[in-house]
């Protein structure tokens, strides 16, 4: 159909409002309520046109055919003024001071239309007190136009529901719960700040930027978030080379199309410019770390590194590489160990979260990677959610998860809490944690008994169906409900809702992965995915979500001790060969030690280890057996941005510069590689990480230099089939997804369409096998460890953003309320929680977040590190630690 | 979502009890809050969060319906509730003087309600519907029209003595 604008026609299709149309073809329309992600509301009314002779609101008008718009006539300006007129009645006039000066849309249109003063009389009086009782946060109400965006926003996009019009009229604010404020008891708000980028006036502003500059002054850089798995696309705001605060990004097709991101990519980047960043290296010498010159430490670097390989030979060598740094840091690190120290023992924490991952899913599928992408969730009709907890540890890929629920998707939650999505979930099942494999095995054996699995799929894709047919014939509702004590009629139903999927998804992470069993886990939720035909089309599959910014990365780019990057294994002949040739030197065909191994070979077989952004001290199981390891090495090099729990035990320290400070690129949870862009420099004289790394090689006689980061991604592409097509000119926007073979293909959305990477989907057959180390009378409790909204992983990053460190700023474990009376412990309270390894003081807190006998400890804090208490027991195929289960003691302390 | 039951479930029976007869259907909130208000003469807080856990609602989203509707109060409200009519009728006819003269005999200090010993709470109305008998005023369900602040004082008199006899 046609319709006229200002007297042109133009092509309009059906559903397209007279807003959509205008604004398509560049006619200008003011709006203050509207914004393309969000509902429609209709409420500001400044977007009216003349429609066939009358005033309507653009953005709620649909397009007819031969309708005559007028969008500038003079009634259409005088009503926009009235307007306008109206809201300055009521909304301050201190633009001079007022934070959203030069981003304020009502600023912006009075300026237009030249209105200096409302003619109503202008507002000289606040009608309403700021409310800034979080650190984050800032409400001023008498600013608030009524617009209704940031509601919007807070009930479609982010599903926290914390915020909404209360009282009537005149009085009407955008409120919380009994005006208890954001951090309020009743307050459901997770603090993402989307509100705030969608506010059109300085009603909701951010606090640790206040004052700090004006939207006209700063620099804004779009690059991807150096937090979780989920790679949320984020805007720098950057001012004198200082970060000063994170704006959204709205495209299509990123991980985060409307401008998600959680508190910690949006509050999260304070350690950017912490005064606590490395600036110089430094040695340590009779124990004191003195600064020195880049040549000095490298040039002892350098020595120590050959000295030791002459007397103990390459293998006493060993590296972990990053999952936090970039792809480009991760090739050139692993290339260091394998080309220029001459081992494979190069490894990095993917080890501790994925490894059961990688091994897993490449057994069943032939690649060990998400097999769908995080858009997809929203239309599955089925999904379900075991060991992972994405509201806090995946938080848009939550919100996303709750939105799906909005649209009718049905919900299955598998986790020994009570987390946030077992709320929301239509069977919440509590597993006994370590009992996957049995829960898994009992979905299934409900689905084979029934009769409610794919057989066509189960015939034409997959092998060795009998076999898992036999070995879940023993799983029975009754025996798995005695194993898992979920009760057996749980078990059916959730079988029954998962087997009536067209579209059902699995999600998982560290509760599966971090078990002595967890490429059994792994292999039991791939099973439970081919055998109700969920894999190979959209919004299915069996979807790990990764924690690092970069360990999808830094796994595909062969930071792992058994492969190349790619994933083509050290010990075949040709991938030797051809690695040889491009690097030009001999190669270890020898498969080398992986995180675990390397610490419990220190001062044995391993001598040197040289650690590139890597925290073992806090992330590694068992912290007293890490100290000794790392203690008891002959050289230690740490190279990171801060002088880490780790750094700590070093001898030679190399600051590194942080994601803020350089171009390269990560590979998010869902394949798909983004570019990191340099927004600030990096402090003193601290350098990129491959920059530390080619000049070290040099120095030991290895010919490795490259310009830029995007030189080295044309090395990894011609050496990596999976990123064969990957190039920083075809980066720009949303990045491309692996397997990506050639410049002209276009990436993968999903993996497995029509067949398996290695041809049929394996079935294999696993069976129970309990924890490593279960409750007894002596330790008498099963502590399970993780991660929290707030912070991330071994805190260095998180716990140096003061706002976040300001909101949770003290360690604790969770207690269930009824241990709690037995033990006499209120929440709040010092208590010990000892295990076998170790004994660590924390906060309890109190509450039915966790199950009677069970508790839970983030291990975030360096002050009550969770693992000193875990126990390093390893999966004999992934060898991943079994972090997730460990026997303790917990006893109140007395003051 | 199932509806969460938990240990304060005795205390909340009643309102489980309302909730339950609209089928916890979130359309029916309002009539839900209207029954609870009925039964505690108010909406208290910790009633709302648990209706807005029993509902699956947000609590800010039962905060912000409790608040637009005049008729929801979060304050404890007196046995009797006088609403005394300021629709254009009544206002013509004197329900200025009336109000005042309403609250100076209950006792009413500025900015208060509601009396201290519970028994009265005082309010305008903007019209009840009864502009033939202004100036109206309503205690409780019964209406009182063409009222004076002499006829009013007395009724409240004889309710004041009612009480003190109790």
């Amino acid at each position: 159909m046609l319709i006229n604008i200002n007297h042109r026609q133009y092509e309009a299709q059906p559903g397209q409002t007279i807003l959509d149309i205008a604004r398509a073809n560049g006619i200008e329309i003011p709006t203050l309520c509207h914004h393309p992600a969000l509902s429609i509301a209709g409420a500001c009314r400044m977007c009216v046109v003349e429609c066939d002779n009358r005033l309507v609101a653009s953005c709620t008008t649909p397009a007819r055919d031969g309708m005559e718009i007028l969008t500038d006539s003079k009634r259409v300006i005088g009503g926009r003024k009235t307007i306008l007129d109206l809201i300055l009645s009521d909304h301050p006039l201190d633009c001079m001071t007022c934070e959203a000066n030069g981003d304020c849309k009502v600023q912006d249109l009075a300026y237009q239309y030249d209105l200096r003063e409302s003619s109503f009389g202008s507002k000289r009086e606040s009608r309403f007190s700021i409310r800034a009782d979080n650190p984050f946060l800032e409400v001023d109400p008498d600013k608030c136009i009524l617009c209704g965006r940031c509601v919007r926003v807070d009930h479609e996009i982010q599903c926290s529901y914390a915020i909404d019009f209360v009282h009537r009229g005149f009085d009407s604010i955008v409120g919380t719960p009994f005006e208890e404020g954001l951090d309020g008891d009743n307050s459901t708000c997770v603090f993402c700040g989307q509100c705030v980028e969608m506010c059109p006036t300085g009603a909701l502003t951010y606090k640790p930027s206040k004052g700090k500059g004006r939207d006209y002054e700063f620099q804004k850089i779009v690059t991807t978030c150096p937090y979780c798995g989920v790679g949320c696309q984020l805007e720098l705001h950057v001012k004198d080379n200082k970060v000063i605060k994170v704006g959204s990004v709205y495209q299509v097709g990123s991980p985060n199309p409307v401008g998600e991101t959680c508190v910690k990519g949006r509050f999260g980047y304070g350690y950017v410019n912490h005064e606590d960043r490395l600036t110089t290296p430094l040695i340590k010498r009779n124990g004191q770390f003195e600064e020195v010159s880049w040549d000095e430490a490298l040039d002892y670097v350098a020595q120590k590194l050959i000295q030791i390989k002459e007397i103990y030979g390459s293998k006493a060598i060993a590296g972990f590489s990053s999952a936090k740094c970039t792809n480009e840091e991760n090739y050139v690190m692993q290339k260091f160990i394998r080309a220029v120290v001459g081992t494979n023992s190069v490894d990095h924490c993917a080890r501790l979260c994925h490894a059961s991952t990688v091994a897993g899913l490449a057994r069943a599928f032939g690649s060990g990677a998400m097999t769908n992408s995080i858009g997809e969730v929203e239309e599955s009709d089925v999904i379900f959610v075991i060991g992972s907890n994405p509201t806090e540890n995946h938080p848009v890929i939550g919100s996303k998860i709750k939105r799906a629920l909005k649209k009718g998707a049905k919900l299955i939650v598998a986790d020994p809490r009570e987390i946030e999505l077992t709320g929301l979930a239509d069977v919440a099942i509590y597993q006994q944690p370590g009992t996957d494999v049995a829960l898994v095995n009992g979905l299934m054996h409900v689905i084979i008994q029934e009769g409610l699995y794919d057989q066509t799929f189960v015939e034409e894709r997959t092998v060795n169906f009998e076999l898992l047919e036999s070995i879940v014939a023993g799983y029975n509702p009754e025996k798995v409900s005695a194993i898992t004590r979920v009760p057996a009629k749980d078990i059916i139903r959730a079988a029954r809702l998962f087997a009536s999927a067209n579209k059902g998804s699995i999600y998982y992470a560290m509760g599966i992965t971090q078990h002595k069993t967890g490429t059994d886990n792994v292999l039991s939720l791939a099973n439970l995915a081919m055998l109700t035909g969920n894999l190979g089309r959209e919004s299915t599959g069996v979807n790990p979500l990764r924690g690092q910014n970069n360990v999808q990365g830094a796994c595909d780019l062969g930071a792992l001790p058994n492969v190349y990057p790619g994933y083509q294994a050290v010990n075949l002949p040709e991938n030797k060969a051809k690695f040889e040739k491009a690097w030009g030197t001999q190669l270890s065909d020898d498969i080398g030690l992986t995180v675990v191994e390397i610490l419990n070979a220190a001062g044995k077989d391993i001598k040197g280890l040289y650690i590139m952004g890597e925290n073992p001290v806090l992330s590694d199981p068992d912290q007293n057996h890490v100290i000794a390891a790392l203690e008891s090495l002959d050289l230690l090099v740490v190279q990171d941005i801060f002088l880490t729990e780790t750094a700590q035990y070093a001898d030679v320290v190399l600051p590194a510069a942080s994601f803020a400070e350089k171009n390269g690129t990560f590979t998010n949870t869902e394949r798909r590689i983004q570019r990191v862009r340099k927004a600030i420099d990096a402090p003193g004289q601290s350098r990129y990480d491959w920059e530390i790394i080619c000049d070290l090689a040099q120095r030991m006689d290895y010919a490795m230099s490259y310009d830029s980061a995007a030189e080295i991604m044309e090395e990894i592409a011609e050496l990596t089939p999976i990123y064969g097509g990957i190039h920083f000119d075809r980066l720009e926007g949303t990045g491309l997804q692996w397997p990506c073979s050639s410049r002209e293909h276009q990436g993968t959305k999903f993996l497995h369409q029509g067949q398996f990477t290695h041809g049929k989907g394996k079935f294999h057959t696993v069976s129970y096998i309990p924890p490593a180390e279960e409750p007894d009378s002596e330790y008498s409790y099963l502590l399970m460890t993780g991660r929290m909204l707030y912070h991330f992983h071994t805190g260095t990053m998180s716990r140096r953003s003061p706002a976040i460190d300001q909101y949770e700023p003290d360690a604790y474990v969770e207690i269930n309320l009824a241990d709690a009376k037995r033990l006499g412990i209120e929440d709040g309270e010092r208590v010990r929680v000892t295990s076998r390894r170790g004994e660590v003081e924390t906060y309890a807190r109190v509450g039915e977040r966790v199950q009677e006998g069970q508790l839970f400890m983030p291990f975030h804090y360096a002050e009550s590190p969770a693992n000193r208490l875990t126990n390093p027991v390893l999966d004999v195929i992934a060898k991943i630690p079994e972090l997730k289960v460990s026997a303790v003691k917990l006893e109140k302390v007395n003051m | 979502m199932a509806v969460a039951i938990s240990a304060s479930q005795r205390k909340f029976e009643r309102v489980n009890e309302i909730i339950q007869k609209h089928n916890g259907k979130k359309s029916a909130l309002i009539a839900i809050l209207q029954e609870i208000q009925e039964e505690y003469r108010y909406l208290p807080e910790e009633i709302l969060t648990y209706v807005a856990t029993a509902m699956d609602l947000s609590p800010a989203t039962v905060f912000g319906v409790a608040t637009f509707y005049a008729q929801f109060s979060l304050e404890p409200k007196g046995k009797y509730i006088i609403k005394v009519c300021d629709g254009t009728a009544c206002h013509v006819r004197g329900s200025g003087p009336l109000y005042k003269s309403i609250r100076k005999k209950v006792g009413l200090q500025d900015g208060k309600f509601t009396t201290e010993d519970m028994n009265f709470t005082v309010e305008t109305v903007s019209c009840l519907g009864a502009c033939g008998l202004a100036p109206v005023v309503t205690i409780n369900e019964k209406v009182y029209g063409q009222m004076t602040p002499e006829g009013i004082e007395i009724i409240i008199e004889k309710l004041m003595g009612k009480e003190d006899n109790q």
